[in-house]
């Protein structure tokens, strides 16, 4: 296995506050990563780096063996739209829907810059076939859609582009427990099946953690804890700290 | 008391200014969707775009008065000017607004106001302040059909208008690069996530939106003619148009425009007041409108599900 995403003691601050400090960790390709931390912890703040959507102070994240941001003036950090077209897909948390647009729309942004019509028509099939409940809403608007079909375009939407990485940011937030086994049931096969490499970050630390291979734990900004998933869910500062036993 | 046919007349009269406004206010609104910006030097833009129209048409024609060179000659004019605008517009926002699209939002605003100036103030130093006309490129002899008089500058001026509104909805909706216009103006930062290069899109709107101004200019200066500040009034008029509608709104500039137009042209001799009040119209209009249903016409009140 080779390693898709590296980063590499990566700082980031808003003003005088500091949202993450050195953060290093990485994400080997084919595998399901989690990162687990509390309300504030930075997770958000770490996926909004990877996507080039806040800039760095310090260190730099590498994809595909490629350094595509850094916190150094003269080397020029890729814009968010690039990093896109490298192939990688960003869920975010709150979902983001576009609301005014159709389910088909939505999906029709997610593959905007794959410019074989054919091959999108036949992904957007693909879809429709793997989420049932949007083949059955494409014509709707995204507005009249549950809470959880939400969620499912949102994904469905991030996937068109065949991405090769994908990064949830709280796929399961707001969301009904059945609902939630579902959708991350869902994302398991995304990486069984489509052998896309996944990374997602979770509050609810046990679903994260028996879905992946891998684990972080964030705090404060700071990595405190990496290990194996299963071994993380023995781990007692985890289980303490996070799984509440 | 007026009579029937007479107010026919002015509701016709109404359509055809209001299709000028609806032109002009599509440039303010899609801008406003994505930038949550009013460029307050759109209105100047229809004034470049008259003068461009009317330079070109003129070179074009020479002495020539073959009736179909004459409309070639002005439908030339008219891609020519839209090219012109869309090409400035484009230049306007790449040195005017995108530096300052971090900065808090009096900056921008400022200095669209300042590129306002800069473009009136520079044509009447290159055009002089004497007005100008803009021949017709046919002759202008009134159609008269039971009692109602239409001019064909009339009717070039709504045939015109449908087919920019009607090409432009097909873009929006049907187009990859319509639908992404779309998409930013919803959300800019998601967009981004789906690989749609945000800047070229915000410069995509300022060519549109700009070049439909030139079209808006060119077929107001039939009534208004030709002069360095025609825009200030006739783009506030617009602005107008595109808050009643909905600011952000494409459908709701185009109702805003038309409803406005006909409102102005009724609007005097059913209230009794003097045709040249007229511009009071639009702005009672527009404080009811903003006491009554502040969103305009067809905007939302930010509600989303979540």
């Amino acid at each position: 296995m080779s390693r898709l995403l590296s980063i590499d003691g990566i700082s980031v601050r808003y003003g005088a506050i500091e949202a993450l400090h050195q953060v290093s960790m990485s994400v080997e390709e084919g595998d399901i990563v989690a990162l687990i931390g509390a309300n504030g912890a930075g997770k958000s703040t770490l996926l909004k780096a990877i996507v080039g959507q806040v800039p760095l102070c310090e260190g730099s994240i590498s994809f595909r063996d490629e350094v595509v941001s850094t916190s150094e003036k003269h080397r020029k950090s890729l814009p968010t739209h690039m990093l896109a077209r490298m192939g990688i897909a960003l869920v975010p948390e709150g979902r983001h829907v576009f609301a005014d647009m159709t389910v088909e729309e939505n999906l029709d942004m997610g593959a905007f810059f794959v410019r074989d019509a054919s091959l999108v028509a036949r992904k957007k099939e693909e879809m429709f076939d793997f989420f049932p409940i949007l083949g059955a809403r494409r014509k709707q608007k995204t507005r009249s859609l549950s809470g959880g079909e939400q969620q499912m375009m949102a994904i469905a939407r991030a996937l068109m582009s065949s991405p090769h990485m994908l990064l949830l940011d709280e796929p399961g937030l707001g969301l009904a427990p059945l609902v939630v086994q579902d959708i991350f049931q869902k994302i398991k096969l995304i990486n069984s099946e489509d052998k896309v490499t996944v990374f997602l970050v979770e509050q609810n630390a046990r679903m994260a953690l028996r879905s992946s291979d891998r684990g972080y734990c964030l705090e404060n900004g700071r990595i405190v804890l990496s290990d194996a998933s299963s071994a993380l869910l023995e781990n007692d500062r985890v289980r303490q700290a996070y799984l509440g036993e | 008391m007026a009579t029937l046919v007479q107010y026919l007349q002015y509701l016709l009269n109404g359509i055809t200014l209001g299709s000028i406004y609806a032109l002009i206010a599509l440039g303010y609104t899609m801008v406003y969707g994505i930038l949550k910006f009013i460029n307050f030097a759109h209105g100047d833009i229809l004034m470049v775009g008259a003068y461009t129209g009317l330079l070109t048409y003129t070179a074009l024609l020479g002495d020539s008065t073959n009736p179909v060179w004459m409309l070639t000659a002005f439908f030339i004019a008219m891609l020519v000017s839209m090219a012109f605008c869309a090409a400035l517009g484009m230049f306007i926002e790449r040195v005017a607004y995108k530096p300052l699209r971090s900065a808090n939002r009096l900056a921008p605003l400022l200095s669209a106001i300042g590129v306002s100036f800069i473009l009136s103030n520079g044509a009447a130093w290159i055009f002089g302040a004497q007005s100008r006309r803009f021949p017709y490129p046919f002759d202008d002899t009134p159609i008269v059909i039971a009692g109602l008089s239409i001019t064909p500058h009339q009717i070039l001026t709504i045939v015109v208008s449908v087919v920019m509104m009607v090409v432009l909805t097909l873009f929006v909706n049907r187009t990859r690069m319509g639908k992404a216009m779309r998409a930013t103006s919803l959300d800019q930062s998601t967009s981004e996530l789906m690989g749609i290069d945000v800047n070229r899109i915000i410069s995509m709107t300022f060519a549109i939106g700009s070049a439909l101004a030139a079209v808006g200019g060119i077929l107001c200066s039939f009534d208004f003619r030709v002069y360095a500040s025609m825009g200030t009034m006739t783009g506030l008029k617009a602005f107008v148009a595109a808050v009643i509608g909905g600011i952000g709104n494409i459908q709701g500039a185009m109702i805003g425009g038309l409803l406005l137009g006909v409102l102005e042209s009724i609007g005097a001799p059913l209230l009794g007041i003097p045709s040249a009040l007229r511009d009071t119209i639009a702005f009672a209009a527009l404080i009811i409108i903003l006491l009554v249903r502040p969103e305009g016409i067809l905007g939302k009140n930010e509600r989303e599900k979540v």
